[in-house]
């Protein structure tokens, strides 16, 4: 057995919750691999329910490997391995019978670059209710279609030309016709790595905005670079440093007065 | 976890600034402290120059407030501090808010000598000479414990506020005692009283800048109650 990480490494740093909201997920001991690289090591935390997890930390810290364990990403990936236990609402998401196509429904994901099917965007998001049949008539259908894109904020400004293409839009709109895609099929969890770094300040406000509405329904767990935006948007913080979880609590604690060391000179920009 | 303890931000004229507006805070502490000592001495001495002087420095803590406030403006608005960082700010915000006023409550202090030196001293000149000190040094050891970072000196400071208060509550019972047995007391004990509350009030400056200093240090407030001493119905 080779030590991936200095023997000495402090454990994670667990503030006492104020919420008492709902744990949605719980994750013990997850650890990756990729080929022989450890890249993430014995997380362990709960994720609540109606609530904006952030997770921050430098580039290579484990962060997206670890959003990639909650809805099975990695599972595409050949040499990746995934240890340890992470349970939606109890269930294991790792159990042999879980269809990863049927969790991924459950647990929608937006990624950084807004990345819309090549179809119109009427199609964009009926495509997922359609493949789930979740709708069994045309009616039915277009009742879903509106409501998603009502809650990703689209609505208004798509209404009129829901047959062009979903990639005739711009950037910020993409990203809130995946963002409705991923609603479409009433998800549970939804998972965005880094869903503004390629978008304008406005378009910026305008997804953060639907993040807070979002709350509301769902779990929301986020990986962002911007440490204004995970201030701005989210309950909770997880800080992961090369590959663990240095930090979790609420963001207003993490922010405020972190307790390790790492931490604090992650937020205030003293990391080499 | 000061400041000065800390790795330097990736961004080096962020630290340097943060550094620089610990200095400044310092420094004007520095000069509303020897106001303070200045103007006791000048009152001790009957020094009516050295109370002009100290009348005269207060123009500048004022100027130094502003100066610092407008870096401190800057340093939010362009570099977005948080967790310790936010801490420096705040801390030296409100830090040199309590320096300005301690700054007033001296110059109001050494305005008082003049008049104290038409009569002749009296025993209770000493009194508040002595609680003159007491109230100084615990001025100099919040300034200390900010600039050093140390909060358990800023903490024990906090603690013994109550020395001035009682200091304050004695001298209130003498100087009433005095002008009640000598007419020509009233005068001179009026200011004396005026100088003994100014003091007190220097005390509970100290003790918000200890409280700040502790916030600034641990990210916590102290709030549990202060011990206190009973005080004058007057007060």
């Amino acid at each position: 057995m080779t030590l991936d990480f200095p023997i000495d490494n402090p454990p994670t740093r667990y503030h006492p919750l104020t919420t008492q909201l709902p744990i949605k997920v719980a994750t013990e001991d997850v650890s990756v691999r990729y080929g022989g690289k450890l890249a993430l090591e014995d997380v362990t935390l709960e994720i609540p329910d109606r609530a904006v997890t952030a997770c921050i930390g430098p580039s290579g810290c484990g962060k997206s490997t670890f959003l990639r364990c909650v809805n099975r990403m990695n599972d595409t990936i050949d040499t990746a391995r995934v240890s340890g236990s992470i349970r939606i609402d109890s269930e294991e998401v790792n159990g042999r019978d879980v269809d990863p196509v049927v969790l991924r429904a459950r647990v929608g994901m937006v990624f950084q670059k807004p990345n819309p099917f090549p179809k119109s965007i009427y199609e964009n998001v009926a495509y997922g209710p359609r493949i789930h049949g979740l709708a069994e008539t045309k009616a039915e259908l277009d009742h879903i279609v509106e409501t998603s894109l009502i809650k990703a904020g689209l609505w208004a400004e798509v209404a009129d030309r829901l047959h062009h293409p979903g990639t005739s839009l711009s950037g910020g709109q993409q990203q809130r016709l995946v963002i409705a895609r991923a609603i479409a099929v009433n998800p549970e969890v939804i998972l965005m790595d880094e869903p503004c770094s390629a978008l304008d300040p406005i378009a910026t406000a305008r997804i953060e905005e639907l993040i807070d509405e979002m709350r509301e329904n769902y779990s929301l767990i986020i990986v962002t670079h911007s440490m204004a935006q995970a201030a701005r948007v989210s309950q909770m913080t997880a800080f992961f440093h090369l590959g663990k979880l240095v930090e979790y609590g609420p963001t207003e604690e993490i922010f405020t007065n972190p307790l390790d060391q790492r931490t604090q000179d992650y937020i205030t920009g003293r990391f080499g | 976890m000061n400041s000065t303890h800390n790795a330097p931000h990736i961004v080096k004229a962020f630290s340097e600034e943060l550094e620089q507006l610990t200095a400044d805070v310092a420094a004007m502490g520095g000069l509303a402290e020897s106001m303070v000592s200045d103007a006791l001495q000048a009152a001790a001495n009957r020094d009516g120059e050295l109370a002009d002087e100290v009348r005269f420095r207060d123009a500048q803590v004022d100027q130094m407030q502003r100066d610092i406030e407008k870096k401190i403006i800057r340093l939010l608005a362009l570099r977005q501090p948080i967790a310790q960082d936010l801490r420096v700010c705040i801390a030296a915000l409100k830090i040199v808010a309590d320096l300005e006023r301690v700054g007033d409550l001296a110059k109001s202090i050494a305005r008082r000598v003049h008049t104290l030196n038409a009569s002749d001293p009296t025993a209770l000149n000493g009194a508040v000479e002595r609680m003159g000190r007491v109230v100084q040094s615990h001025l100099h050891q919040v300034l200390d414990a900010y600039a050093t970072g140390e909060a358990s000196r800023a903490v024990a400071v906090w603690e013994r506020d109550d020395d001035v208060d009682e200091h304050y509550n004695a001298l209130f019972r003498d100087l009433v005692t005095a002008m009640r047995e000598d007419g020509s007391m009233i005068e001179p004990g009026a200011h004396l009283l005026f100088i003994a509350k100014n003091l007190e009030r220097i005390g509970d400056h100290a003790t918000n800048v200890a409280e700040v200093v502790h916030y600034l240090v641990t990210g916590q407030e102290l709030t549990a109650d202060r011990p206190r001493g009973p005080r004058p119905e007057t007060s």
